[in-house]
């Protein structure tokens, strides 16, 4: 081949050939990419309404929202003052009761372990629900209180609190 | 315990290192790098290229749009619909395939009728030419099942009419075409194992095309004069020469592609393939893709059930015979006067068999699919085989160099 002479032409053309070819392929894969996050229908499956006027105190019912299991649970005086009596520096992930209702009777999580993803023990009657009266998660063995915190066993964080309002006194909308 | 040192052939290291043990840079140097092309090769050449990408972008867009797709009958023509309307980019994913397979025809179309043209299927290419009709049958047999995906009125009817061409076959037919299909009519069970071989047949195709690509290496390039390379001088090296030839070809295609894609997404899609299928109505009339219409009209324009069938198949079938079937030592047909005149009038011969398989088979439309039929069939039984007796070929230029010495003086 003959010797190039000019180097610094030479190298801004192969510079600008890789970086608009680079360009290109990155433009062409991010459709497909993108092709892969949930779709419209599956977003506008966002948000679901649930009639809580059936639940006594000291039960919880389980929804489905986003394909999650939500807990909704009416919780008893006993509950709520346990909630309120635990000292802060006593929790693994601190947060005060007060800010994970919106009414102290009603408790609402994503019932999904913080720690692996399993679904946590406690919703029924005969459930085991752990050494603080709350949830216990039969996967790995971790404890939650009755303000669904982590007490105990390997989750690092407090069982999550979803986004959701009261539309009145008997429905919960959730998303 | 150190072996014999190992060869410092690149300045890199790991280059070294791998090559030592799978000598995958030097091949790739070998078949990709200093590879000689003959250096009179014209844009034709670039369509083999312009294929393999296309069968790539064919498969990744299909994976993807495998993710979201049902082979369910009741399931399928919501989930395409689905993958239209709510997956992101969705609409593109599908337009790039579906137009992909057009494209993917249009391509190997030129790249086939470059190899006639040009005989680049004579000694010694006649097993690359073999392997190449094989990717054209598996092609289209891909393409066929592909087009039962969506489950549309055009999907249906298309499937049960080229399913029902086995019932043809005498004694067997009836029980073959129900084992194919795993029902009486086309079915669930029909559109699961179609989904099922659509999916692997690209692999499959993706292989045979490795044989191809490594089957022309072994001779090297045929060009347009049709003469065998005589020294290095009628050569140049595939790295940068042919590479960026073929990039610029791949980028003119993207441009054309794109245009159909963004601008025209339906020019080639029947209508009716967005009618949910139905058994019971059958569309007024129901045609095949453009690219199976040559065939299609071949299978009308006999009038009997078995012959056309027959004959349908003998028309794909004969392509593998060409080497044989033409007995002229000349490749190329830019020196054979008469025989080049015959060649382009089977193109478009070929044509207008696509044009009239679209049509309603009657009137003249069938007349001419007859004329057409007899035309595609004389060509390769009398005409190929027996033109050389009359024609004087023009003399070969002795080396590819010498075609150039002329020109400027």
């Amino acid at each position: 081949m003959a010797e190039v002479k000019n180097n610094k032409r030479r190298s801004f053309l192969q510079l600008s050939t890789i970086s608009l070819g680079a360009i290109g392929t990155a433009g062409f894969i991010w459709p497909f990419l993108k092709s892969m996050n949930p779709a419209e229908d599956t977003l506008a499956l966002g948000s679901t309404e649930v009639n809580i006027a059936d639940i006594e105190e000291g039960q919880g019912i389980t929804v489905k929202w986003r394909g999650k299991p939500v807990f909704i649970r009416k919780r008893t005086q006993k509950e709520i003052s346990e909630a309120k009596a635990v000292k802060l520096e006593d929790l693994k992930d601190p947060a005060i009761d007060d800010d994970r209702v919106k009414k102290d009777e009603w408790l609402v999580l994503v019932g999904i372990c913080t720690h692996l993803g399993c679904v946590p023990l406690g919703q029924k009657i005969t459930d085991m629900k752990g050494e603080y009266n709350g949830w216990y998660c039969p996967c790995h063995g971790s404890h939650y209180d009755s303000s669904g915190r982590i007490r105990k066993g390997p989750a690092p964080t407090n069982l999550a609190v979803p986004p959701y309002s009261f539309i009145n006194d008997t429905t919960i909308k959730i998303g | 315990m150190s072996g014999p040192a190992e060869p410092k052939k690149y300045k890199n290291p790991v280059l070294n290192w791998i090559e030592f043990r799978l000598p995958i840079i030097s091949y790739f140097e070998r078949e990709y790098g200093d590879y000689p092309m003959p250096k009179n090769c014209n844009y034709f050449w670039s369509f083999g290229a312009l294929a393999t990408i296309i069968l790539v972008v064919m498969i990744v867009s299909g994976i993807f749009l495998a993710m979201n797709y049902t082979p369910h009958t009741d399931m399928a023509f919501a989930s395409v619909e689905r993958i239209m309307r709510d997956v992101n980019y969705g609409w593109l994913l599908r337009y790039i395939h579906s137009n992909g397979a057009a494209f993917f025809f249009i391509v190997i179309y030129i790249h086939i009728l470059r190899g006639m043209y040009y005989g680049s299927y004579k000694y010694p290419r006649e097993l690359n030419w073999i392997l190449g009709v094989f990717i054209y049958l598996l092609m289209m047999a891909t393409s066929f099942l592909g087009y039962t995906l969506p489950w549309g009125q055009m999907s249906y009817w298309g499937a049960t009419v080229i399913t029902n061409l086995f019932s043809a076959i005498p004694i067997i037919g009836e029980g073959l075409k129900t084992w194919l299909l795993g029902d009486y009519t086309v079915g669930n069970a029909t559109l699961n194992r179609f989904f099922a071989l659509h999916y692997v047949l690209p692999f499959v195709i993706f292989g045979v095309v490795a044989l191809h690509v490594a089957a022309v290496h072994v001779h090297g390039s045929n060009n347009p004069a049709g003469i065998d390379i005589k020294s290095k001088g009628d050569t140049v090296t595939f790295f940068p020469y042919m590479l960026f030839k073929d990039a610029l070809a791949v980028c003119a295609f993207g441009v054309l592609i794109s245009a159909v894609i963004f601008f025209g997404p339906n020019l080639m899609a029947e209508v009716d393939n967005y009618i949910p299928a139905d058994p019971l109505v059958t569309p007024a009339h129901i045609v095949p893709n453009w690219y199976l219409a040559p065939f299609y009209a071949i299978l009308r324009a006999v009038p009997d059930k078995l012959g056309g069938v027959l004959l349908m198949f003998g028309a794909i079938a004969i392509l593998f015979f060409l080497p044989w079937l033409d007995r002229s030592k000349v490749r190329s047909c830019n020196y054979r006067p008469m025989y080049k005149w015959f060649m382009m009038l089977f193109f478009v011969n070929f044509f207008i068999l696509g044009y009239v398989g679209l049509k309603p088979a009657e009137g003249l439309y069938l007349l001419i699919a007859r004329l057409g039929l007899i035309y595609y069939f004389g060509f390769f039984l009398i005409i190929t085989p027996f033109i050389n007796w009359i024609e004087k070929p023009k003399t070969l230029p002795a080396s590819i160099s010498d075609i150039y010495l002329g020109m400027n003086k």
